[in-house]
């Protein structure tokens, strides 16, 4: 329409610039070119300010047609007036004129007749003429071509601007300008942005070349050569824009990204999302056809057990058992180190706001992990669904796919795809889908229980979807069979038909399983046909009964005979399905239903669909025996009463996932242009060392110039970058280690306070949990010492030494009671005290540490400080601290020693001897110091508590002291009456608390609730009643002080 | 990757189009349209609709449907998310993302797009690399500008594009250093018939205020962080000090972004807030029913619960509502079926409580379902899971930043799209809103 009316428009711009203004409006309103000339009367009546102010308005919602018709009657006048507007030499005017040009265009108005006039401003000084002018120039260039060229000059000149945002965006503009006749000034443009200077022009240089490449594909081969060269960027910038041209323009030539694959791996992070997306799918494809199935010993005994698909416990066992069997049979898989460092560098990306990157790192999982890592996953994926509908959707639709593969990753988030009444149908239907997926023997009354109550929604489609799942549920899993298909006969008594059909089709399909033993459902069946409208159930309970006549012998020739009567009135498909049955009953019963039968084929024979009479016609032949009848129908019941498999009801997602998830081709289930196929795993792995950099190269480039690029673009993100790098191959390894290392070292050279970061920041990097969590303890403990502490890089400790270097500098805090062991009158002048310092005593983890201060108070030294015969209770253990060979007069020393207990408050007695001296002394614990912190969350506490009644509570109530007014309060006496950690709560008025036994590890469990008025109820738990007696005594002392 | 984006109202009036490469034809659209009659509801519209040619990705949002032209494979999640972000820049910019603000803004909505997409691939989608590249209108400037006849597009060039740290652009000034974290969580729970959970969890999202001079390195860090079970964050933090540290470390962007989303499992106890005691039934004969609703504190750990709202879904049998509320004002719409009651602040000293007869279409069948009850509420001061804060360090800046304690409440700012009704008997959607301010 438009283009058609574009000529009439031309036509009078010429004319008009012959005649002028006044006649170019006369000629508007000649009846040629308006065929419809009552609204343009009225138009011509308004003057053109007003009219622009109208159109804009109330005109907008009119049809396409109309308003193409509008246009050409208006548009002779206001564009003259926006081509004066844009000859002016005000901006303002210009400005004004353009905006409103762009309104037409986004509109979807055509305005290409204005293209001299807004051309003529392409150098125009003002930036945002200038940019609409842009847009204005790219939409229309493919139609004017001509014309177009008068703005490459100004372009080209733009290529050359000292400042790199003009040079991007003029390459940017020039490469839109959809004109063949400048390829190859394009061409020559995108080589020299390749090697520019700054990255961003670089990146504009990768986004042009797909935009070349779609208006002249003859230039693939030079493109690719660029490509080549920007896939060597070692900018994070470039990396996500030329993988994309990668993937537009060459995505076979995988042999591009050998040099770069470890580089694109260490860059991932730091790309942003888009690019992320990106290259996370095409490296997915690559390492497919460069590393060995991880799998590949599973898989093998995947094809092995199919049929114990549904069973996945076993399975698992199975594999195990299985495993060394076929291990010892093939060679052992060991991952390649590439390999490795793709899924480590994407796994944090999982974290990720954008759900195209989870989605993307998800897929690369499915497709490249080990079995074992695949669930990480999972958490991810159910986190997506929380977001917009349309990304639960596509998420859903993967998850469907996934769930059939490896079913056990999602079960423990089986909640998480339940139904929500709001949720739109096609989302709920694929959360069935996953819920019938993820169904087997444990889980399958709860979901069960679930799918009855979806039956009552109000959402018609989804309750047939619910019954057809609870359909697939019993096919799939025998024990639950007999109980779906009860389930299902109930539905049958439904007052919606739409529940009662949709059942009638599941059961049909059940009981063609093991139709013996429910001629009784059968017969059931047989009375709802008076009832039941939807032709597809009648058909079904038809079928049925034909196919099961001999089970109900009585009943079949009774709902032919009724059926004969009704069958005029019939849908297709049920008459279709009555030629059936009274074919086959004239093959069973032939003396009750001849007569029957020769009617149905009668009325067929006239029926007025020819699939009918065909049908009709084609079992008369069979079943009738006439002279002519031919050597088939001795074999008629052979024919029709043949035993037929079971439907398998499979879901549609099954080998979806021969498509590459998370793409456009799995979500249709077809092959969308420009797929590129996930290829399979290769028999035996490519040579690995393509990958290979050589050293020098990578030496020179990365870790002196780019690296000290990288430390001018980004001071604080490096740390991310250095310990993304380290790869298991040795080159890149060197260099990682060097980038890290220069990476840290200049940080900490860098400012005070980034010192400080930096050493806390690999502070407790790669340790395990308990680890760090005793260490923030001791860091608590103790702070300031900590901090010198910290800038002793502990990942290059053991972690006893630490503890020793900390245990000996520690001085005992305030916080720590201290007891005496010996007097210093008593000792002559040797005073010794200890403490409990509360750290776990690293040579026996499980020995108390006690925490001895020597003081010596006289003139002259004390030597050989040691303990000897200690005498302890049965069970207990010391572990002595090293013989102190001199304390000088004055001086004070601190020794660690160890002591277990046994979980009693059993005094540990020795003596402590010095060269001159013995002396008898014992350490009595405190019940609160036989524990260590345990860390529980709230749940686990729950589950421990629960377990630990009866006999292993104790209550008490109290009063608590005037001065625990509040819950830190509480918390603080509580800890420093006993060595436990906090355990988050919910709510505000109970504290809890939890630890273990340092020697025997029994959890001790303490719960303080508080009342209004200061009452209170203590808790204990703990599996040793003796233990839990004195704590209770202990706490509640120290609350009620 | 992305060819055309056309923008429909729900009318099905097409008010935008752009296209990145060459110009198709908004007649594709008709393939959208026919999606859309059959789909009846506009949520059940299929994201993804296959035309011979092309395929056609959709969102619906603010009653705007953003049809997308693909023409080669590409993640569709890739084109969801991107669509997503078009509509939250336009948020971004004119305050809400509606037809008439698109309409109003057409040029700068054009210079939008024509930013953040280059040839189908995005380019710019962080918002302050766009707020740099074109001002969002404000009356003032909008003012100024027809006067002067000056430009909504910056004069300067952007840096943000240029550096490693897009989100944030170089040489932000203030004159009060400031930085306001709001902790918003959201509870999703079903609860059965007589009460008892059947499902709960909950969402948290960390919206952040930062308006720091220079480039600031923040690390936060929680008391409790283990609570959380699911993070997910902005581009900006750290994920590997996340992973060895359980701390967010980060240059923020300049302004409002939000700087995490996490969740609280269902294996952790949930703290409900509130009961409800329902009784909703209908009688065998005379075509009508009663109803009885109260609603009171469970654990609200001492906090008041602010605007209460029940939604409940009735049978489509019910016509009209004859009730009296002790608290608060309750309506019920017969088109959609759904009777609202807004409580307000609960008081736990005389609960509300709804009550009187519906009555019923005649002859109609006793509905069979129970209708679902549906609650929103909110708690001020209050984080639900006890996630706490415990501090936030500034690096990399050596000027003291501005002290002070400020209290910011927002309110249904947090509208979900994804809302919470279940199948079961009685259900919650709770959010309590929380905001713990700094000091540095």
């Amino acid at each position: 329409m438009q283009k058609l009316l574009q000529l009439p428009v031309n036509a009078v711009n010429i004319v008009k610039g012959v005649q002028g203004v006044t006649q170019g409006q006369e000629e508007a309103l000649s009846p040629v070119l308006t065929p419809d000339s009552g609204p343009q009367n009225w138009y011509s009546a308004v003057q053109p300010e007003e009219l622009r102010h109208l159109r804009s308005g109330g005109t907008e919602d009119r049809s396409a047609l109309e308003e193409g018709l509008n246009s050409v009657q208006t548009q002779p006048l206001r564009h003259d007036d926006l081509k004066e507007m844009l000859d002016s030499n005000k901006d303002s005017l210009k400005l004004e004129a353009m905006k409103r040009i762009v309104a037409m265009i986004a509109r979807g108005k055509n305005a290409s007749d204005l293209f001299p006039a807004v051309v003529k401003n392409v150098a125009c000084k003002n930036i945002e003429v200038k940019k609409l002018v842009y847009v204005y120039l790219v939409r229309y260039a493919e139609e004017q071509q001509d014309l177009a060229l008068l703005s490459i000059s100004t372009f080209q000149r733009g290529l050359k601007d000292p400042n790199q945002l003009i040079r991007a965006s003029a390459l940017r503009v020039l490469s839109s300008i959809r004109v063949t006749i400048i390829v190859p000034i394009m061409m020559l443009a995108i080589k020299e942005a390749a090697s520019d200077m700054s990255p961003y022009v670089r990146k504009t240089a990768a986004h042009a070349i797909p935009k070349l490449h779609s208006l002249d594909p003859e230039q693939k081969d030079q493109l690719i050569e660029v490509i080549e060269k920007l896939l060597a960027d070692k900018t994070t910038l470039v990396a996500g824009s030329v993988v994309m041209a990668f993937e537009e323009v060459c995505p076979d030539r995988i042999d591009l990204i050998h040099k770069n694959y470890r580089k694109l791996c260490n860059l991932l992070i730091d790309v942003e999302e888009w690019g992320q997306v990106v290259i996370i799918n095409m490296l997915t494809r690559y390492a497919r056809t460069q590393f060995l199935n991880p799998n590949i010993n599973e898989s093998l005994l995947e094809e092995n057990s199919e049929k114990a698909f549904y069973a996945s416990d076993d399975e698992e066992e199975e594999d195990k058992k299985a495993e060394p069997a076929t291990l010892a049979k093939r060679k052992p898989y060991v991952m390649d180190p590439d390999h490795r460092l793709l899924l480590r560098n994407t796994k944090p990306l999982l974290q990720s706001r954008n759900a195209a990157v989870v989605m993307a790192v998800a897929q690369l999982y499915f497709h490249l992990a080990p079995k074992a890592e695949v669930g990480i996953i999972a958490k991810a994926l159910v986190r997506l669904m929380r977001s917009h509908s349309e990304v639960q959707y596509v998420v859903l639709q993967n998850v469907a796919t996934m769930s059939i593969k490896r079913r056990g990753m999602f079960e423990p988030y089986l909640k998480s795809f339940y139904i929500r009444s709001t949720d739109p149908t096609q989302i709920k239907v694929l959360k069935l889908e996953v819920l019938t997926n993820l169904a087997n023997e444990t889980n399958i009354s709860t979901i069960l229980r679930e799918f009855q109550t979806y039956i009552k929604s109000m959402d018609k489609d989804f309750v047939a979807a619910s019954i057809q799942a609870i359909g697939r549920c019993a096919t799939n899993i025998g024990e639950v069979r007999d109980t779906c298909l009860n389930g299902l006969v109930q539905l049958l008594s439904n007052r919606d038909e739409l529940v009662v059909a949709e059942s009638v089709v599941v059961i049909k399909k059940l009981l063609q399983m093991q139709p013996e033993q429910h001629s009784d459902i059968i017969k059931h069946m047989a009375k709802l046909i008076d009832n039941i409208q939807v032709p597809m159930a009648r058909a079904s309970i038809l079928w049925l009964i034909g196919e099961y006549c001999e089970h109900v012998p009585k009943i079949a020739p009774d709902v032919l005979r009724k059926m004969a009567k009704s069958f005029t009135n019939e849908e297709d498909i049920v008459k279709l399905q009555i030629i059936n049955l009274a074919a086959k009953l004239y093959l069973t019963n032939s003396k009750q239903s001849k007569l029957l039968t020769q009617y149905v084929l009668n009325l067929a024979k006239y029926d007025q669909n020819y699939d009918i009479r065909d049908r009709a016609r084609f079992i008369r032949q069979l079943i009738v025996p006439t002279d002519k009848s031919g050597a088939l129908s001795k074999y008629a019941k052979k024919l029709f009463l043949a035993l037929k498999p079971a439907p398998v009801l499979e879901s549609p997602f099954k080998d979806r996932d021969h498509f590459q998830l998370g793409s456009l081709s799995h979500l249709l289930n077809a092959k969308a242009a420009g797929y590129q196929e996930l290829p399979n795993w290769p028999e035996s792995a490519p040579d690995p060392s393509v990958r290979n950099v050589e050293i020098p190269d990578w030496s020179k480039c990365s870790s002196r110039k780019d690296r000290k690029e990288k430390k001018v673009e980004k001071p604080f993100y490096s740390d991310s970058e250095g310990e993304s790098g380290p790869t298991e191959s040795a080159d890149s390894e060197s260099d990682s280690g060097s980038g890290s290392a220069s990476a840290s070292g200049s940080d900490e050279s860098g400012s005070g306070s980034e010192s400080e970061e930096s050493g806390e920041e690999t502070e407790s990097d790669e340790e395990e949990e308990d680890e760090e969590e005793e260490k923030k303890k001791r860091k608590k403990l103790d702070k300031t010492k900590a901090k010198k502490q910290c800038i002793i890089n502990f990942d290059q400790f053991d972690m006893n030494k630490i503890t020793s270097v900390f245990s000996q500098t520690l001085a005992p805090s305030g916080s720590i009671k201290m007891y005496e062991l010996l007097h210093r009158i008593k000792g002559e002048g040797l005073a010794v005290e200890y403490c409990f310092s509360r750290q776990p005593f690293s040579p026996e983890p499980n020995m108390v540490a006690v925490q001895i201060q020597f003081t010596n108070n006289t003139n002259s030294e004390t030597k050989n400080l040691h303990i000897e015969d200690p005498r302890l209770q049965s069970g207990m253990r010391i572990r002595e601290f090293a013989e102190i060979d001199v304390l000088a007069a004055g001086e004070s020393v601190t020794v660690v020693m160890g002591i277990d207990f046994c979980d009693s408050t059993q005094a540990a007695n020795f003596q402590l001897c010095t060269h001159t001296r013995k002396f008898f002394v014992s350490i009595q614990p405190p019940v609160g110091e036989l524990m260590t912190p345990a860390f529980l969350t709230e749940n686990d506490f729950k589950k421990e508590q629960g377990k630990l009644m009866g006999m292993n509570e104790i209550l008490e109530k109290l009063t608590l002291g005037e001065k625990c007014v509040n819950e830190h309060v509480i918390v603080e006496r509580v800890t420093a009456t006993a060595n436990l950690s906090r355990v988050p709560c919910g709510s505000d008025k109970e504290c809890r608390f939890a630890g273990k036994t340092v020697s025997s590890g029994c959890l001790v469990l303490v719960t303080v609730t508080t009342k209004e008025g200061g009452g209170a109820q203590l808790t204990v738990n703990c599996e040793k009643m003796l233990i839990g007696t004195m704590l209770v005594k202990d706490i509640l002392q120290a609350l009620s002080q | 990757m992305i060819h055309s984006l056309f923008l429909i109202n729900n009318a099905g009036d097409l008010f935008l189009e752009k296209h990145w490469k060459s110009v198709i034809s908004r007649s594709v659209c008709d393939y959208f349209f026919e999606a859309r009659e059959k789909a009846v509801e506009p949520d059940n519209v299929p994201p993804v609709i296959r035309t011979p040619h092309h395929y056609l990705i959709n969102i619906y949002r603010e009653k705007i449907f953003f049809v997308s032209v693909i023409q080669t494979e590409v993640p569709p999640l890739f084109v969801i998310e991107f669509l997503h972000r078009v509509a939250e820049t336009f948020q971004d910019y004119f305050g809400e993302c509606s037809e008439s603000t698109i309409k109003d803004n057409v040029v700068i909505v054009y210079e939008l797009l024509e930013e953040m997409l280059d040839n189908g691939f995005p380019l710019a989608t962080e918002s302050n690399i766009l707020k740099e590249l074109i001002r969002p209108p404000t009356i003032l400037r909008s003012m100024v500008n027809t006067i002067t006849g000056s430009s909504n597009v910056g004069e300067t060039l952007p840096t943000g594009q240029l550096s490693t740290i897009p989100w944030r652009r170089a040489g932000v000034k203030y004159t009060n250093n400031e930085a306001y974290f709001d902790v918003v969580e959201e509870i999703d729970a079903i609860l059965d018939k007589s009460g008892t959970t059947v499902f709960a969890e909950i969402q948290g999202v960390i919206d952040a205020c930062v308006k720091l001079s220079g480039m600031p390195d923040l690390t936060l860090s929680f008391m409790n962080p283990r609570l959380l079970d699911d993070v997910s964050f902005h581009p900006c933090v750290r994920y590997k000090r996340w992973e060895s540290e359980r701390v967010i470390s980060f240059v923020p962007p300049d302004g409002n972004f939000q700087l995490m989303s996490y969740h609280i499992s269902a294996q952790n106890l949930v703290a409900i807030p509130v009961y409800v005691k329902q009784n909703i039934s209908f009688f065998e004969t005379g075509s009508s029913g009663r109803l009885d609703i109260t609603v009171g504190p469970k654990q609200t750990m001492g906090k008041t619960v602010e605007g209460l709202v029940v939604t409940v879904h009735m049978p489509k049998v019910v016509l009209s509502a004859n009730l009296n509320a002790t608290q608060g004002t309750y309506n019920y719409d017969p088109v959609t079926k759904i009777l609202v009651w807004d409580i307000g602040k609960l008081n736990p000293q005389k609960l509300p409580n709804l009550k009187g007869s519906l009555s019923l279409q005649s002859g109609a069948p006793k509905p069979e379902e129970n209708p679902s009850l549906n609650i929103d509420l909110k708690i001020q001061q209050l984080a639900i899971s006890g996630l706490k804060v415990n501090r936030l360090d500034m690096y990399g800046e050596k000027y003291k930043p501005f002290k002070g304690v400020k209290y910011v409440t927002k309110a249904g700012k947090f509208q979900f799209i994804r809302s919470a009704i279940f199948l079961s008997d009685k259900s919650y959607r709770i959010a309590t809103l929380c905001t713990i301010s700094l000091i540095f």
